[in-house]
């Protein structure tokens, strides 16, 4: 198993592969903190997701925090030619059995419930995250 | 490994803004007070604008938020005793531990980041 550990809040290229190229199975976590659209965070912890998966490792969960929660709003409705982060977390989920919930407390404050949640996508409390971070390798952070 | 047969993580929070001004300090004290119920070896570091959050007189009625400085008082009584303050922020803003609402310890940027390397999560605020 890899040393656990702090990795990086931000990300970029090289960010991805220093996690993966291990030679190991990692158990990931992801922390998501930002909403879709407005900041990178969504996209480059979905691309991470992605990049995970593809080199065999095992992406446990996706738990959305802060103005992350928003990610799962089934109602938003980008423009065609753009990517749909809503669609594309629902797809993650049920493709590779990939979690995805967001916080309860955080999505109450925003107007997140299970009438505009994605499918595949969950509302679940901060114990939930305490047990993600507890049982995976490593907890991966994007945002802010 | 002792600390995987008990289960144990070190768990460290990381304050780096202000309080006020975006939501990252009170969603993640919200988030500590939830884990620290998981029996879990938790600690804060405040680093950056973050030690603001510990700062002593903040008077939030003029923006219509309710203060939280005084929450961060009373995490000894969910067990969260390890304060950590990085001496270079606090003394970039001019502040002294006298400043803070509660007692930390201050510690320089290295000693900072070598709790953080001994940590099995770190979480960003």
């Amino acid at each position: 198993m890899p040393e656990p550990g702090y990795l990086s809040m931000r990300s970029s290229g090289s960010f991805a592969s220093q996690i993966i190229n291990q030679g190991t199975i990692v158990n990931i976590g992801i922390l998501l903190k930002e909403g879709p659209y407005n900041h990178q965070a969504s996209d480059t912890a979905y691309k991470f997701a992605e990049a995970a998966i593809a080199k065999g490792h095992k992406v446990d969960a996706v738990f959305l925090y802060n103005d992350g929660v928003t990610n799962v709003n089934k109602l938003m409705d980008p423009p065609q030619d753009d990517r749909h982060i809503a669609d594309r977390w629902s797809k993650l989920s049920k493709q590779h059995g990939v979690e995805v919930l967001a916080c309860i407390a955080a999505s109450k404050r925003r107007g997140i419930n299970d009438d505009i949640l994605i499918e595949g996508g969950e509302i679940t409390g901060l114990g939930t995250l305490t047990d993600i971070a507890i049982r995976n390798d490593r907890l991966v952070t994007f945002g802010d | 490994m002792a600390e995987e047969q008990t289960n144990i993580k070190k768990i460290m929070h990381v304050m780096r803004h202000a309080p006020h001004g975006t939501i990252y300090t009170y969603e993640g004290l919200e988030m500590i007070l939830i884990m620290a119920a998981y029996e879990q070896d938790i600690s804060i570091a405040f680093i950056g604008d973050g030690v603001y959050a510990l700062k002593k007189g903040q008077d939030t009625a003029g923006i219509d938020i309710k203060g939280f400085a005084k929450t961060f008082m009373a995490l000894d009584g969910y067990d969260v005793e390890k304060l950590y303050v990085d001496a270079a922020s606090l003394a970039e803003r001019g502040l002294t531990e006298d400043d803070l609402v509660v007692d930390v310890e201050v510690l320089s940027s290295g000693e900072i980041g070598r709790l953080m390397g001994e940590q099995d999560v770190v979480l960003p605020h």
